[in-house]
C-alpha cells in the first residue's frame, strides 16, 4: 500500500514538473516508478524530473523526424547508437517513399539503474502509441502499439540524451 | 424457436471463425526472430501487394507476389525492436507484429569507469558500469555474468562478478595500495573493455622533520615523505615550515624534491618549529632554552 502511495506521489510530482515545463503534449499520460531502481547513486528529484522531461521530448523529436523525413531533428535529443539507428531508419523510409507518424499516448516509466559515476540512467518505458504509415501521402494503416522500451540516457551539455532506445518483447 | 436460435448463433460463430482464419491466413509472420537472421513472410491470395516492415529502428518496403513466401535474407532486419508488418493489397491491408530480439552472444561492451585518477587506498573509490551489446549494437537484455578486474602494476588483481540486469551491470572497488597505472577490465565471455586508472599516492603519513644548526640558521629537513601505504609522495607537493618565536612568526612553503623538503630558517632561541603538508601535521621542534 505504501509503495502504491509512493508511486502515485512520485508520478504526481513528475507529471506536475512535466506539465509545468510545457514541453509534452497534453494527451500523453505519464506514470513513474522508482521502486526498481538499483545502483549506489541516489536519484535526486531534479535529476529524475529532468530525465523524464528530456526522454518524453525525445519522442516528439522522433515523431518530427519521421513525419518530416528530417533526421536532423534527432540531434538535440539522441546520441550514439540510438541516433544512428533512427537516422538510418528515416533515410530508409525517405528512399522508400514512406513516412510515418508516431503519436505517443501513454508512458509507464520505471527507473532501473543510475550508474555510480552518474553518466547513465537506464529505464523501462511501457509505451502506448499509434503508428500511422503513409506511402507517397496515401494513408496505408494506423496501428495502435503497446511496446516495452529499454532506454539508456546519458548526460550531454545541458540535457539528458537518449543513447539506447530499444523495444523488447514483453 | 430454440433450434432456430441455436442454428443462427452456430452459423454466426462458424462464419466469424472462418473469417478470422481467412484474416489470419492473409499474412503469416514469425512472432519473433533473432536480429540478423533470415526469415520469411507468407501471404495469401494472388496478384501483387506491398509489404511494409516498419519500426523506429528500421524501415523496409517490398513488392510481393501474393500467395508465395517472401524471403528476407540474413542481415535484412538487424536492429532489435518491435516492428509492424503491413501487407497492402487491392482488397485492403493486413497488419501483424514482429519482435526482433538481440543476438545472445556479446560483441562489445560500453564501459564507464571513474575516476581516471585517484589516491591509493580509497574504499569504494573506483566505480565501473557496463552495458552489453551484440554485433548489431543491440543491448542484450538476457542476464549475463560480467567480471570486473582491477590489476596493479605488480600484477595483484581484485576481481568481482556482477550479473547484468536489462543489459547493465556495475561494481565498486577499492583503489589499491600501490601507486601507478592500474588496468580496470570489464569482461563478458571473450569480450572485454579496458580503462586505465591512475592511482597516485595519498596524503603524507608520519611527516617527520629534524633540525641541524648551521651558524645563525637552522637547517630543517624532513625524512622522505611517504603516504600511509609507503608510496613516495610526488615531488612538488608543498610542505610548510612554521617557526614561532618570541615576538614573531615566519612561515616558509617548500616543494618536495626527491621525497624531501629542506629549508634554512633563523635559529631563534626559544622558537617552536612545526611542519605540515596540506591537512597533515608533522612533529614539532623546540629550539634553544
Amino acid at each position: 500500500m505504501g509503495e502504491v502511495t509512493m508511486l502515485r506521489y512520485s508520478a504526481l510530482i513528475c507529471a506536475s514538473i512535466i506539465l509545468a515545463s510545457g514541453v509534452v503534449s497534453a494527451q500523453s499520460d505519464v506514470t513513474v516508478d522508482t521502486s526498481q531502481l538499483k545502483g549506489p547513486r541516489p536519484l535526486e528529484e531534479e535529476t529524475k524530473a529532468a530525465a523524464i522531461r528530456d526522454y518524453l521530448e525525445s519522442w516528439q523529436a522522433m515523431d518530427e523526424a519521421f513525419q518530416r523525413d528530417q533526421p536532423g531533428r534527432l540531434d538535440e535529443d539522441f546520441i550514439g547508437t540510438a541516433k544512428e539507428k533512427l537516422a538510418e531508419a528515416v533515410d530508409e523510409q525517405t528512399k522508400a517513399g514512406i513516412h510515418t507518424l508516431y503519436q505517443d499516448r501513454a508512458h509507464h516509466i520505471q527507473f532501473l539503474f543510475y550508474s555510480p559515476e552518474g553518466l547513465s540512467i537506464e529505464l523501462i518505458d511501457d509505451a502506448d502509441y499509434d503508428v500511422q504509415v503513409f506511402d507517397h501521402d496515401k494513408a496505408i494503416s494506423k496501428v495502435p502499439v503497446s511496446a516495452r522500451y529499454i532506454v539508456v540516457l546519458t548526460p550531454a551539455e545541458v540535457r539528458w540524451k537518449v543513447r539506447v532506445m530499444q523495444a523488447s518483447s514483453q | 424457436m430454440k433450434k432456430t436460435l441455436t442454428l443462427l448463433f452456430g452459423g454466426l460463430f462458424l462464419a466469424l471463425t472462418l473469417g478470422a482464419h481467412a484474416q489470419d491466413d492473409a499474412l503469416t509472420v514469425p512472432s519473433s526472430i533473432v536480429a540478423g537472421s533470415a526469415f520469411s513472410v507468407q501471404s495469401a491470395g494472388s496478384g501483387e501487394g506491398t509489404l511494409y516492415i516498419v519500426g523506429p529502428d528500421q524501415v523496409l518496403k517490398r513488392t510481393v507476389q501474393l500467395g508465395t513466401p517472401t524471403y528476407f535474407t540474413a542481415g535484412s532486419v538487424y536492429n532489435a525492436g518491435h516492428y509492424i508488418v503491413i501487407l497492402a493489397q487491392a482488397s485492403g491491408t493486413t497488419t501483424r507484429t514482429l519482435d526482433v530480439t538481440p543476438v545472445s552472444a556479446p560483441s562489445s561492451l560500453s564501459f564507464l569507469a571513474k575516476p581516471s585518477r585517484l589516491p591509493v587506498g580509497l574504499h569504494d573509490g573506483i566505480t565501473g558500469a557496463v552495458y552489453v551489446f551484440d554485433v548489431y549494437h543491440n543491448l542484450i537484455f538476457a542476464p549475463a555474468s560480467v567480471s570486473f578486474e582491477l590489476s596493479t602494476p605488480s600484477g595483484a588483481v581484485q576481481k568481482q562478478l556482477a550479473a547484468t540486469r536489462a543489459g547493465a551491470a556495475w561494481t565498486e572497488m577499492d583503489s589499491t595500495s600501490q601507486q601507478g597505472n592500474s588496468k580496470f577490465v570489464a569482461r563478458d565471455g571473450d569480450v572485454s573493455s579496458t580503462a586505465v586508472i591512475r592511482q597516485v599516492p595519498g596524503d603524507p603519513c608520519d611527516l617527520k622533520m629534524s633540525a641541524t644548526p648551521a651558524g645563525q640558521l637552522l637547517d630543517l629537513h624532513t625524512d622522505p615523505v611517504r603516504d600511509c601505504s609507503g608510496n613516495a609522495v610526488p615531488d612538488g607537493t608543498i610542505v610548510t615550515f612554521t617557526e614561532n618565536f618570541p615576538g614573531g612568526q615566519s612561515t616558509v612553503d617548500v616543494p618536495l624534491k626527491r621525497d624531501i623538503a629542506e629549508v634554512k630558517m633563523p635559529a631563534h632561541d626559544g622558537a617552536t618549529i612545526s611542519v605540515a603538508s596540506g591537512v597533515v601535521l608533522g612533529n614539532q621542534i623546540r629550539w634553544g632554552k
